[in-house]
């Protein structure tokens, strides 16, 4: 019975590209809260040019059909989209693995209980911070922890899978504690402690967003001691801690166009969500059947394997666990989208990272933006003191 | 909120963790041997009706070529065997009646069937994949 030999899968795949694994699909970008360490892009002209419910099904069908099984609602706020409920029932009925990836904002107990009919796999959600205050003054939007709240309860009661998402900044750092506090209580089964990462409009509000190593170390001993309290009980936490202070650099979405596939507002087909600021043309799925884009297109292609490599990854023996990190970041530092991810302590741009790191915790010289404001708004001033 | 998709430096808890890493990662239960002694694991259970998770959902993947079990934002991809012994936690049977109806849809399999069953169990209830009934 044991003596079972795991089969290459991927060796009957032509010209070796696995097939995407995960799907997510960005189906709006419009959201209720204006959170200035969303990783939407700082231009929004997509907002208004949303894919009709046919697109999506088709994009579904697809996915699907090439072997995508994780699905991902996602935005903006997924919730904002009235045919939510369609397409998670067309999505489940293809064999998907549905996950919600919500603010909570605009969710409601008829809408819940409509999405677990539909067959509604998982609702993930996110919260701001642990308490009221500094919750609604992050995602600048009143009650909204309150809304939160509430609606954490029901997707408990709704028998859902729940996994909380709390994004980590030096705004909310420093209550950590109180954060594993919430979730326990809350009864989460998973929890993300997600130090943000910067892009998109976390990348704008970088210097404003970015923990100090100390507040780092401070909470991962938290995590740490909170979880060997645990006893095996309540919540997982996953800490996720920002790769500004690493001296190898991520795999990114496990290396370009090898598992992810995203599908933005518009219908932009990318390698990942933050992809589309490289100064590469990427497709459309309203021009092109997915497996077209995934296996023919020259942007997915483009970074595929290690041929682009520049030196030092060329000639790296860890170039396969991390692909030479993340094309993003590498863009959005240097420049040079075909640069080594500057974390890495080999590449030449290294010293970029401790330029920015040094700064952390010191006054940035430019004002915090929320996302997508028509007014001027105050400037977030959370004390990062208990 | 999207933040987790981009994979960084994670800290897990444990394996069994959620994360965007593991739907790519090498997540294959291949070698359910690794998981257990053949001594008298899972003694305290066998008679216990076993049940998967509800947070896991077990399917057989086209693309795979293989049953998986999928939870929030993950996969972890069955040999075989593995998904043979899944197939029947099915919240009736107990550990032993599994062994049982293996036995009988397997008459060929090696005498150590009943161990390497238990032990998986073992592993299985340990990655939180299954729960007993008490």
């Amino acid at each position: 019975m044991t003596n079972n030999t795991d089969v290459d899968l991927q060796a009957d795949v032509p010209n070796s590209i696995s097939p995407p694994l995960w799907l997510l699909a960005e189906i709006t970008y419009q959201c209720p809260l204006h959170c200035p360490y969303c990783s939407n892009p700082v231009n929004m002209e997509e907002t208004f040019n949303e894919l009709s419910t046919e697109h999506w099904e088709r994009v579904l069908r697809e996915a699907r059909e090439m072997g995508a099984v994780q699905l991902g609602f996602s935005g903006g706020e997924p919730l904002l989209r009235k045919d939510l409920e369609h397409l998670v029932a067309y999505a489940r009925a293809l064999g998907f693995y549905t996950n919600l990836i919500t603010s909570g904002i605009g969710m409601t107990e008829k809408r819940i209980a409509k999405l677990k009919e539909a067959g509604l796999d998982h609702i993930q959600l996110s919260f701001q911070a642990a308490n009221a205050e500094v919750n609604d003054l992050i995602g600048n939007k009143r009650h909204s922890f309150e809304q939160k709240l509430k609606i954490a309860k029901l997707v408990k009661q709704y028998n859902y899978p729940m996994v909380l998402n709390f994004c980590i900044t030096a705004q909310n750092i420093h209550e950590i504690e109180d954060v594993m506090a919430l979730s326990e209580q809350l009864n989460a089964d998973f929890v993300e402690l997600a130090t943000v990462q910067y892009y998109g409009w976390a990348y704008e509000n970088r210097d404003h967003l970015l923990p100090t190593l100390q507040q780092l170390q401070k909470a991962e001993t938290a995590v740490n001691r909170y979880r060997a309290q645990q006893n095996g009980k309540g919540p997982t936490f996953i800490f996720v801690s920002p790769d500004y202070y690493e001296s190898r650099p991520k795999a990114c979405m496990n290396g370009w166009g090898t598992t992810f596939l995203t599908v933005t507002p518009d219908g932009s087909a990318l390698p990942c969500h933050s992809a589309k600021i490289l100064p590469l043309r990427f497709p459309n799925v309203k021009e092109r059947s997915l497996h077209d884009i995934w296996h023919q297109d020259f942007s997915f292609n483009h970074f595929r394997g290690d041929s682009w490599m520049p030196s030092p990854c060329r000639d790296c023996d860890e170039k396969d666990k991390d692909f030479g990190g993340c094309r993003c970041q590498a863009y959005l530092l240097t420049g040079d989208m075909y640069k080594t991810d500057p974390v890495c302590s080999k590449s030449p741009d290294h010293h970029l990272m401790k330029g920015i790191t040094d700064k952390a915790g010191t006054a940035p010289s430019k004002a915090l933006q929320y996302r997508k404001v028509e007014k001027p708004i105050p400037i977030l001033e959370v004390s990062t003191t208990r | 909120m999207m933040s987790n998709l981009q994979s960084q430096t994670e800290h897990h808890l444990d394996a069994d963790s959620v994360g965007a890493d593991d739907i790519g990662s090498n997540n294959v239960e291949d070698n359910i041997e690794n998981s257990g002694s053949h001594n008298n694991e899972g003694g305290r259970t066998r008679d216990k009706t076993a049940s998967l998770n509800p947070l896991f959902r077990m399917q057989f993947e086209k693309a795979q070529g293989c049953y998986v079990l999928l939870f929030p934002e993950g996969m972890i991809k069955l040999n075989p065997s593995a998904a043979e012994i899944l197939k029947r936690v099915d919240g009736s049977n107990t550990a032993n009646a599994i062994c049982v109806e293996l036995r009988q849809a397997f008459p060929d399999a090696p005498d150590d069937l009943e161990e390497d069953v238990h032990a998986f169990l073992v592993h299985a209830e340990q990655k939180k994949w299954i729960r007993y009934d008490e």
